[in-house]
């Protein structure tokens, strides 16, 4: 029966509305009911974000035809808050899911949440009380890219209890500081918390604007060439295609990057393609639909060139040169002593190369930017972009604008993990909007996602170690390549760190290091959570097992012998003077890892009921930078004001990406300011209104924007001292600030009321402090080249399926020197996420290339770990703290992923005595490995 | 490009087959379109002017036994199949396999009718029907028929299905006493997210002896088959370690396994298949022995 129109139930209200031609139910939900909590994750039916309740069944609501859900009843996000009470007096009370997600730390950056509280609440209408098999099964394809599994399972069984009581949600017992204060150290709940679990919070595709046009980029498709035609004329004479617009029509600059300038913005005839996804044109069209037919019907005409797909064959004197400059985008040296001598002195000698694969964020919010004119004629940028004052720099370039003229209102963002660093489409979405007039909004597709973005730079990392029969290492000699793809982007930043950190977090007497970051031509490889150091971890930490084995020592003593510690000098000539809390992390992990596995956790246990699977512990250390470093001034601004209802604002540019930003500057702020964080507010990433807090990487922001937000809050409590000082005639010992007011003498003042006072003498009670960090230096010169390093080890159990490959780590421990921990709950999360993220870039995510062509440009193809492989986790937080970190904090953010992928391999190692010298894991070759031994 | 410009609804079987005649070509039938909608979305399958969805037809959302015969409506999601007692009871090859068609948002709408009809090699439904012998019943403008299922398939992605023909459902034949299935498959967590190898067995034990036995392999050739070959090893003898060893090595000899590239290679699909078999074919043995 053809129906005429769909009539459907949309949370308990009925709707008639007129069927549109391919339309998917998520569309009709998100376009023309704007209820935006359903979120686009994929279109591809693999993330769950688009999850609904259609009459008790969880379903994707992305490839669920509309017309399909006609008589049928769905649920939404914003279907299971209840509003109770009367009009005007009227409340809304959470589903228990929303409130156990709030309060277990399960919410990060929130984009996959209304597809998890969905997938959970189905599940616990036929499922009252599920066991943690029954969530994992349940929530199989519902992907958390934050990775908070351990935090989701719990909430919804704490949900569950809590409907079968009809009692509130019982708050999980978190780890807070050993040296908590009344604010900071102690357990809070995200502020942007209750908008992201019903589905109210915004992101950038959650956008319209009136009249708001639809922008699809033509990408090159092709990894080498020289474009010699482009054909736009069909493209343009669409109906509905507003512009079509090639490199002849951008402004001004023609490239962007967020050091070096090397990307083109759009590629001109005549002028290289140096990866599949170089853009060629952009079109803007009233719809999606026609902008991506538009974008269909572009042509063009290249001459090939040959293909250089990997940083070894691009650093080949013969190779053909990719830029101008040359392949080698820079060649990075350590050296620290002398390594001939050192290798001299060595009893023993092991030397060994290894690769890693490049991983794609896959944060599960693809990129969006929405460009549009205001009435006054200024450029508004609406994107979640972890550099907003970085974004606006290469917009204004390129359009020839000054910097005044261009705003960038950051959006929350549904992940980042370092690739929403670089330029996406905001430049693309502001030239068509300067052409047109016209807000437009240029929303990247999975496959797109997948094929431009930066990745992580592939590497082969050849390592060679000294040691002498103690196990004291005396040389460590590494050679590294780095893929950094067709573009710089932070290329040269990551291999770097890669570099400083490629002989472990130990003491060397004797180093040497080259590393070439090399230009191939495929996509660009730049930031990464862990940037670069995972890379070399992974190298230097296998090294350190199969050393321990040489030389019959303990793996974990071999380690404590050479670790770094209150003053070491680390490879780049820098003497650490304090917060070094490694051989704590190393202690803490070791005495749980005997007490779970005995006094042989590496030693390999047969399953007593299946002899194919076979169990081992592995274990390895790391250490990771905080903050810029390397000479990079390293700063972050942050503003407070005093509000006239008397609650403050803190205002900063840095970016929240999941990580819980807000939440430690709120706990600083509150903490200084003498208030409860309801007093507080947080305003992130608007250019026009909240200062530079510098790029949101290299662990940075705790440290940084946290301390800018300390000394501004001293400032403004200085401020207002001195103000009540004079007008009440009081001695400043006299003043305290409490919550919601100040107590001066006997009197207490509300604040609001001070606040007024003050705006009524025309003084805005408002403060801003730029903060610096110690001052670095560059590589090569000794001295202090990072301002603080994070350190951490992590015990894994694998178990291996000798038959098939297959491998689980069903278990992991794990200590993380953090300094101090600020935000407890995030914390969690962090470390979670991490040791997730760190388990999939093992045993899971793999993005393949051929000659420069991307394979797995799907969610299908590229795979990240679903809740089935959250292992059961023990954490420790250690806390030694560093002298300029606020409160003794330092970088958290990439720490907890770097020593997971090493511990597994050499928990691999360890049950079947196959070296993975090759990421990720492959359980074939496993398998391969195993046969050739019983041979 | 929309994915269709006219998606109609059909509430019975004659309904869908004329719905077919009079729609604007191209047309195509569609159940849960978890292949279908993500093929077309992705260029892959070229757009359709109109669907008809046959998830509305109540015969063909039916689950029931007839006599001696369990029927399975195509139009029936997957995930109600997996959870069906009555599926569990008589053919848990077919409950395993459905229930690891995707995640469980999929299996709410993928169906088995969709799995059989897209026609590939390892569609888990489909190798489990292939071990069941199920009878597929076919509806067309000429009337209802019924096909052996491993005559539904011409090639990889084609069946052999005519343009209106509507696959109506499945039988197969209740579980006697002696009687039992299993179904298994190893995946790569990397890269491509098809499996590697899927294995089902249906057999009957009397005594020690295993009577009849079918076997089948995804993906092995461009149209599923049975491994007659390896059933026969198994056929009128005891599951002892002999015998189970020459079924691997019938394996070997008669199963075509090929390599596909960043996914197995066919040595591996080949060690996998031996291991599988021995490890399903117990399954089925000690299901069998719960009903003797
Ligand atoms: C994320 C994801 C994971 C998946 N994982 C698996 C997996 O692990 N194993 C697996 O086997 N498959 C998997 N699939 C594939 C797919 O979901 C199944 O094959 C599913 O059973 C197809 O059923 P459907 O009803 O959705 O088919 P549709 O997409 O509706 O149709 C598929 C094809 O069959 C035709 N068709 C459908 N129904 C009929 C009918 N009754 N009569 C005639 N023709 C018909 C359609 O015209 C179309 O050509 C996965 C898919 C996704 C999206
Ligand atoms: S958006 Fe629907 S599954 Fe990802
Ligand atoms: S909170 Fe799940 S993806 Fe970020």
């Amino acid at each position: 029966m053809k129906e005429m129109n769909i009539k459907i139930t949309v949370n308990e209200k009925e709707y008639l509305l007129p069927i549109i031609e391919g339309e998917m139910l998520s569309d009709l939900l998100r376009e023309r009911l704007r209820l935006t909590g359903t979120k686009i994750g994929c279109n591809e039916s693999e993330c769950g974000a688009c999850t609904v309740v259609i009459d008790g069944e969880p379903v994707l609501s992305c490839s669920y035809p509309a017309v399909k859900a006609h008589d049928k009843k769905v649920t939404t996000i914003e279907g299971l808050a209840k509003n109770v009470g009367e009009n005007g007096n009227s409340y809304t009370v959470l589903h228990p899911l929303q409130d156990a997600f709030i309060e277990y730390g399960a919410v990060q950056c929130g984009f996959c949440i209304p597809g998890q509280i969905m997938t959970s609440y189905a599940l616990l209408e036929k499922t009252p009380n599920p066991e943690v098999k029954d969530i994992k099964y349940a929530l199989k394809d519902t992907l958390c890219r934050c990775a908070g599994y351990p935090s989701i399972i719990g909430a919804i069984q704490a949900a569950s209890a809590s409907i079968e009581s009809g009692k509130p949600v019982i708050s999980p017992v978190i780890q807070t500081s050993s040296v908590g204060k009344r604010m900071v150290g102690q357990v809070s709940r995200r502020p942007d918390a209750i908008a992201k679990v019903t589905g109210k919070a915004i992101y950038s595709d959650d956008i319209q604007f009136e009249g708001m046009l639809h922008a699809r980029v033509k990408r090159a498709m092709i990894s080498a060439g020289i474009l010699t035609e482009l054909d736009v004329s069909e493209a343009l004479a669409l109906p509905g295609v507003q512009a079509v617009l090639t490199a002849k029509d951008v402004p001004n600059a023609k490239t962007h990057g967020l050091f070096i300038k090397d990307w083109p913005v759009l590629v001109g005839i005549g002028d290289p393609i140096r990866y599949v996804g170089d853009a060629l044109a952009i079109v803007a069209a009233d719809t999606r639909e026609i902008a991506s037919e538009a974008m269909e019907l572009i042509k063009f005409k290249y001459e090939p060139l040959t293909v250089v797909s990997s940083a070894v064959q691009a650093h080949l004197p013969e190779t053909r040169k990719i830029h101008e400059s040359g392949n080698l985008l820079k060649h990075i040296k350590v050296q620290k002593g002398t390594v001939s001598e050192g290798f001299d002195d060595a009893d023993v000698i092991l030397e060994h190369t290894y690769h890693t694969n490049p991983n794609d964020h896959a944060f599960i919010e693809p990129e969006c930017s929405i460009a549009r004119l205001t009435d006054e004629g200024k450029l508004e940028i609406y994107v979640g972009s972890q550099i907003p004052y970085s974004d606006r720099e290469q917009v204004a370039a390129v359009l020839g604008l000054p910097e005044n003229q261009v705003r960038i209102i950051g959006q929350l963002i549904g992940g980042g993990f370092g690739g929403k660093e670089d330029i996406a489409g905001q430049i693309h979405a502001a030239i068509l909007t300067m052409k047109t007039k016209k807000p437009v909004k240029l929303l990247f597709d999975r496959q797109e996602s997948l094929i431009v973005h930066p990745k992580r730079h592939a590497t082969q990392i050849n390592i060679k170690v000294g040691a002498k029969n103690d196990g004291q290492l005396v040389a460590v000699q590494t050679e590294l390549h780095g893929d950094t793809g067709a573009y710089a982007s932070l290329g040269e930043k990551v291999m770097t760190r890669a570099t400083t950190h490629s002989s472990g977090p130990y003491e060397v007497p004797n180093v040497n290091i080259d590393c070439y970051a090399m230009y191939t031509n495929n996509p660009p490889a730049g930031a990464f959570r862990g940037f670069g150091v995972m890379q070399s971890a992974f190298a230097v930490e296998s090294m350190m097992d199969t050393l321990a084995e040489a030389l019959q020592l303990d793996p974990i003593e071999l380690r404590r012998k050479n670790a770094l510690r209150v003053g070491s000098m680390t490879n780049t000539g820098q003497l650490l003077r304090d917060s070094v809390g490694l051989l704590e992390c190393i202690e803490k992990v070791e005495n749980a890892l005997h007490e779970k596995a005995g006094p042989n956790p590496f030693v390999p246990v047969q399953d007593p009921d299946d002899p194919t699977i076979v169990r081992a512990w592995g274990f390895a250390v790391a250490y990771k930078n905080t903050g810029l470093g390397g000479g990079a001034p390293d700063k972050a601004g942050a503003e407070i004001e005093l509000l006239p209802d008397g609650r403050f604002e803190v205002r900063s540019a840095s970016a929240e990406l999941g990580q819980g930003l807000p939440t430690v500057l709120q706990l600083i702020a509150s903490e200084e300011l003498g208030q409860g964080t309801e007093q507080v507010q947080v305003l992130l990433s608007d250019t026009d209104l909240t200062p530079d807090g510098g790029p949101t990487t290299a662990s940075r922001q705790t440290y940084v924007t946290g301390n800018a937000v300390k000394y501004a809050s001293k400032a403004m409590r200085d401020l207002l001292t001195s103000e009540l000082t004079e007008r009440y005639d009081v001695s400043p010992e006299k003043i305290e600030f409490k919550e919601g007011l100040a107590q001066i003498d006997r009197q207490e003042v509300q604040l609001s009321s001070i606040s007024e006072n003050l705006r009524k003498d025309g003084i805005i009670p408002k403060v801003s402090y730029t903060y610096w960090a110690p001052e670095t230096k560059p590589l090569g010169q000794g001295g202090d080249m990072h301002v603080a390093f994070s350190f951490a080890a992590q015990a894994a159990l694998v178990e291996v399926n000798t038959i098939t490959g297959e491998v689980k780590v069903p278990e992991v421990i794990v200590a993380n020197d953090v300094g101090f921990a600020i935000n407890p709950l995030g914390l969690k999360g962090q470390v979670e996420g991490g040791i997730i993220m760190g388990i999939g870039h093992a045993l899971v995510e793999d993005f393949i290339l051929e000659e420069g062509r991307v394979i797995t440009d799907r969610l299908a193809k590229y795979r990240v770990p679903s809740i089935y492989y959250t292992p059961e986790i023990t954490s420790f937080i250690v806390e030694h703290p560093t002298a300029d970190g606020p409160y003794g904090a330092k970088g958290i953010g990439e720490i907890c992923l770097i020593p997971t992928i090493p511990a597994i391999t050499n928990a691999i190692y360890n049950a079947i005595g196959v070296r993975v010298d090759k990421l990720p894991v492959d359980q074939e070759k496993l398998v391969t490995e195993i046969q050739n031994q019983k041979q | 490009m929309t994915i269709w410009k006219d998606y109609q609804l059909a509430y019975s079987l004659v309904e869908a087959v004329e719905a077919y005649d009079q729609a604007e070509k191209p047309v195509c039938f569609v159940s849960g379109g978890t292949d279908l909608l993500l093929e077309i979305q992705q260029g892959s399958h070229p757009a359709m002017k109109t669907l008809i969805d046959l998830n509305h037809i109540n015969e063909m959302r039916e689950l029931k036994v007839m006599g001696e015969q369990i029927f399975i409506g195509a139009a029936v999601p997957v995930s109600q199949i997996t959870n069906s007692a009555l599926i569990k009871e008589h053919a848990m090859a077919v409950a395993e396999a459905t229930g690891l068609i995707g995640g469980p948002q999929v299996r709410n709408s993928a169906t088995l009718g969709g799995n059989v009809a897209h026609a590939l090699p390892a569609a888990d439904g489909m190798i489990s029907l292939v071990a069941m012998d199920a009878i597929a019943i076919t509806y067309s403008h000429s009337g209802y028929s019924k096909k052996k299922i491993l005559d539904l398939f011409k090639g990889p992605g084609v069946s052999a299905l005519g343009n209106d023909e509507i696959l109506v459902g499945f039988e197969f034949q209740i579980k006697k006493p002696g009687e039992g299935s299993a179904f298994d498959r190893v995946m790569r967590p990397q890269g491509v997210a098809l499996p590697i190898l899927n294995h089902a067995v249906w057999l009957r034990k009397k005594d020690d002896v295993v009577e009849d036995v079918r076997i089948s392999f995804g993906p092995s050739g461009p149209v599923p088959t049975r491994a007659l070959l390896v059933e026969e090893v198994f056929r009128g003898n005891k599951l002892s370690d002999e015998t189970i060893s020459r079924a691997k090595a019938t394996i070997l000899k008669t199963v075509k396994f090929r390599t596909s590239k960043m996914r197995a290679t066919s040595e591996y699909r080949y060690h996998l298949a031996q291991a599988l078999l021995e490890k399903v074919v117990k399954i089925a043995w000690n299901r069998a022995g719960e009903t003797e």
